[in-house]
């Protein structure tokens, strides 16, 4: 067990934790944060998507200890009041059915905007081909990161 | 108009006030934390509730409650069951919040999701319970006012008597209209009066999930929680034998280690209480990693079983299972379904004299079709939350057929079945394999043993293989040609590991004069159960690409040769016992057709349709194909459905989009193979799922306007994707597709 503090969703949280507990479970099971989804485990299927320092990372396959002083945001802390352009534009397209792969896929295309303002079909496939939607909403995906895109 | 005879519940209470349930009823308080509404703006909290009927309560500000009855996994029945309730009762849906009801049959019915049944077994009891809700407000208004009830006008939660030009709103009369009584029947609006159904309303859950809110199985969580997982064999046809959990109790955050009995000696079981592993360890500590880096240390030895019977008491009623010995493996299932396949099989269905076409004809052409097992792989894994104290117990659950479970879970803890309490959570998927509840049977045995709250968590390896898969199937058809090349005869003998994919009475059964339908089946121990569109899912695609190289060998458009059959069923049908309106499947592949352009053939541009019937419906497909460096590219799935009155129009799309994305990703990849019993996947590295860079560019989706009672929609557009991908796929190579998935690790094609 060891102490870390970790910089999330622009609080300072200190949790007492196996430093090699992958922050997935860490935001899940000590922080109340379980807007981030358990999907493989193993960085397959994108369910965990966070963002550390702007980019997109799969929680579950990386250790607390590494992430002292790096800025993580999770699916919670996206935006203040759930308005984010990339939020609003799956709501605009209603994008989901279960909903449980979402927050990830939300996380990949708002990290993807960020760093690409107008990405082409090939961008948003290159960038989203990690996140599985076993409901299959890729095309209304790829639709609201177009919208999103137009009102960033 | 519809008049209906009501059947409501009447709540022994008739409000309750927002001091008691924090405005929302006693009871329900993770999941009324969870309720959501159709709101641009959050709604002002009314000061104090009327319940008019188990499905709704007015605020007396106007602001309603609509309980959604059945357990929502994506279908968008907590937004579209609601849409009937309110369409009733003559709400602004602005003013609708939307809660999710207790399981609780009494009050709320069969409570359930699948075989897409559920708009269907909804349609005319939420209708009737807004309209009875509204006849209640009417009636209270008519006292109040002193005028005949029938010359109350009601609109947007406000009523009117014009004659003497009084109004008041929903919220202002809630109170007395709580205490009508229930009428005996009310009328249900003609479909042309409708507001709300048929206008696509937004998911009520949409801000919600996109903001992180907790609401799946998963994210449930309760003071005092532990976290458990199981072990259980690593293959089929094998149980646990000994284990030994010292090292793994001497890890952190560890509470206890020891081996469950999913049921107790002799205990009747039903149909839905598939279970591969009735004997696991349990492990329990404080967090999911600690338990996940216990588990690893856990020393089990299984042992191969013997043969076992067991009593089921099923559809059919009860009758013996046996559950064979062995370590089986996907070749040697191979070798066994075609040697079957090449015996008589049980006769399921006879028309005219097909041995005689057969022996007759002039050329024969017989195609066989494959499928392997397949996992649903919800995006949850399987999961329940469970507290077992003394003769009681609360579950929070993702589950698709909660009454299915509840008498086998009482028995499984020997409390009676009343003492069962249940929230029914979101589910992060289902596709049928939530249909099968051992995991909350788990749960709570786990729960009384260490005497505290416990949430089970399947590992997403556990979760792929734990069973309960879509079967492994095969088919062969046959069909006869004269000398005049005329079609006389066609032949299905279809097969799996453990059942049959065969439905003998529907199409092209009724459209063709010799007809012979027969089915076998070879037992196993691998254990399956419904996967979106039970048996139709394979079936459909082997008969619609079969029927696609009969229009070839018949130098017919392969629409057009449909249309052709189906046109003999509907003007002259062979048999009486056909299970499909030949008129309705014409029409999905007419608008289909129309819609798609079929006739207006694009160069590089490879086209396949197929059509198929189940679960009350009709989809067609039209498939464009290209292939860009040897992978196949799908560029747009134009899609037609008879679904009748469509409730969410937007949301049935969206589910039609999913059906088709997800029978493409099947098709191309989807294959679970067993070598001695072992699954050979166990994660996503293994298990090839469709991506966002493989689904299609394009999907267009129609429905048929006709004003019939809704029937299903989930399943219905999945299973006649896998034959629309064969016969694009066909186009495009020249070489047709018989065995999924059709891709699985080729690279290339072409």
């Amino acid at each position: 067990m060891a102490t870390i503090e970790l910089s999330i969703n622009g609080q300072q949280k200190e949790i007492d934790v196996d430093p090699n507990t992958p922050l997935l479970w860490v935001l899940r099971d000590h922080l109340d944060l379980v807007g981030t989804k358990y999907g493989c485990g193993i960085a397959q299927c994108g369910a965990c998507t966070v963002h550390v320092d702007g980019v997109a990372m799969r929680s579950c396959s990386m250790p607390v200890q590494g992430l002292a002083g790096k800025k993580i945001t999770t699916i919670e802390g996206l935006s203040d009041n759930g308005d984010h352009p990339v939020q609003q534009a799956w709501i605009a397209h209603d994008v989901p059915q279960c909903g449980y792969c979402q927050a990830g896929q939300i996380m990949s295309a708002a990290a993807l905007l960020k760093k690409n303002a107008n990405p082409s079909d090939q961008d948003i496939d290159t960038a989203m081909n990690g996140n599985i939607c076993r409901c299959g909403t890729y095309t209304r995906i790829k639709a609201a990161i177009k919208t999103a895109a137009k009102n960033s | 108009m519809t008049v209906v005879k009501t059947s409501l519940n009447r709540r022994s209470f008739l409000k309750s006030s927002v001091a008691a349930g924090g405005g929302l009823m006693l009871g329900f308080s993770w999941l009324a934390s969870c309720s959501s509404g159709p709101k641009e703006t959050e709604l002002v909290m009314p000061e104090e509730w009327f319940t008019i009927n188990s499905y709704l309560k007015i605020g007396d500000n106007g602001v309603v409650t609509i309980y959604a009855p059945n357990p929502e996994f994506g279908q968008n029945v907590r937004t579209s069951m609601p849409m009937l309730v309110a369409e009733e009762l003559d709400v602004d849906w602005k003013n609708v919040l939307v809660e999710q009801a207790p399981y609780h049959p009494t009050d709320y019915g069969m409570q359930f999701t699948g075989g897409s049944r559920g708009i269907m077994s909804r349609w005319e009891p939420l209708r009737m319970a807004g309209a009875s809700a509204r006849h209640m407000l009417k009636q209270a208004a008519a006292e109040l006012w002193q005028v005949p009830m029938d010359e109350i006008e009601t609109k947007a939660g406000m009523l009117t008597h014009k004659a003497t030009a009084q109004e008041i709103s929903y919220g202002a009369i809630a109170s007395q209209a709580a205490e009508m009584p229930v009428p005996e029947e009310v009328e249900l609006k003609d479909i042309n009066d409708f507001q709300l159904i048929g206008h696509s309303k937004k998911n009520v859950d949409g801000k919600d999930i996109v903001t992180g809110q907790p609401m799946f199985g998963v994210d449930y969580k309760a003071e005092g929680m532990m976290i458990a997982m199981i072990a259980h064999p690593p293959g089929f046809g094998m149980t646990l034998d000994s284990f030994d959990g010292t090292d793994a109790m001497a890890m952190p955050g560890i509470r206890d280690i020891f081996a469950i009995s999913t049921y107790q000696e002799g205990q009747d079981k039903g149909g839905f209480d598939t279970n591969a592993f009735p004997e696991v360890v349990a492990i329990v500590g404080s967090s999911t990693w600690e338990v996940m880096q216990a588990k690893k240390k856990l020393k089990v030895n299984w042992k191969p079983f013997a043969t076992y019977k067991e009593m089921i008491s099923g559809w059919r009623g009860k009758e013996e299972k046996t559950i064979p010995a062995g370590l089986e493996s996907s070749e040697k299932h191979k070798v066994k379904m075609a040697t079957l396949s090449a015996k008589p099989g049980r006769v399921a269905r006879r028309d005219g004299d097909p041995e005689r076409a057969f022996r007759d004809a002039t050329k024969v052409i017989e195609r066989s079709y494959s499928a392997p097992f397949l996992a649903h792989n919800c995006m949850e894994p399987m999961n329940s939350f469970a507290h077992v104290q003394g003769d009681k117990v609360k579950i929070a659950t993702p589950l698709q057929i909660p009454s299915f479970l509840v008498p086998t879970l009482a028995a499984s803890l020997g409390i009676p079945v009343e003492n069962v309490e249940m929230d029914m959570t979101r589910m992060g998927g289902g596709f049928g394999r939530r249909a099968y509840g051992h995991y909350v049977i788990e749960a709570a045995l786990i729960s009384k043993q260490v005497n505290a709250p416990v949430k089970l968590m399947y590992t997403r390896e556990d979760d792929m293989t734990n069973g309960i898969y879509r079967p492994a199937y095969h088919a062969t058809y046959r069909a006869a040609f004269d000398q005049d090349n005329q079609l006389t005869a066609i032949h299905v003998k279809a097969g799996g590991i453990p059942e049959s994919p065969l439905y003998a009475n529907r199409f092209p059964a009724g459209a063709i004069d010799n007809y012979l339908a027969e089915d076998w089946s070879i037992n196993s121990n691998i254990t399956i159960g419904a996967f979106r569109a039970p048996r139709s899912n394979f079936i459909a695609g082997a008969e619609q690409s079969f029927l696609d190289e009969v229009a070839e060998e018949l130098g017919k458009d392969p629409i057009a040769f449909r249309l052709e059959l189906l046109k003999r069923a509907k003007d002259n049908p062979v048999g009486e016992k056909n299970d499909y309106d030949a008129d309705r499947y014409a029409g999905v592949l007419e608008l289909v057709r129309d819609k798609s352009e079929w006739n207006n053939k694009s160069e590089g541009l490879h086209r396949g349709v197929a059509a198929y019937f189940c679960h009350n419906s009709y989809a067609a497909h039209v498939l464009d194909l290209e292939i860009k460096d040897g992978q196949p590219v799908v560029q747009k799935v134009t899609c037609a459905i008879d679904c009748g009155v469509v409730v969410n129009p937007d949301a049935a799309t969206n589910m039609a989009e999913g059906g088709i994305v997800d029978g493409i990703g099947n098709a191309f990849y989807g294959e679970l193979t067993f070598e001695d019993g072992v699954p050979q996947k166990n994660n996503f590295h293994e298990y090839r799922m469709i991506r966002m860079s493989e689904a299609p560019k394009e999907i267009d989706v129609h429905f048929v306007q006709n004003g019939i009672d809704p029937t299903g929609l989930g399943e219905p557009p999945f299973p006649p994707i896998f034959g629309a991908v064969a016969n694009a796929m066909y186009r495009a190579t020249g070489k047709r597709q018989y065995n999924q998935p059709f891709l699985g690790n080729k690279e290339v094609l072409g």
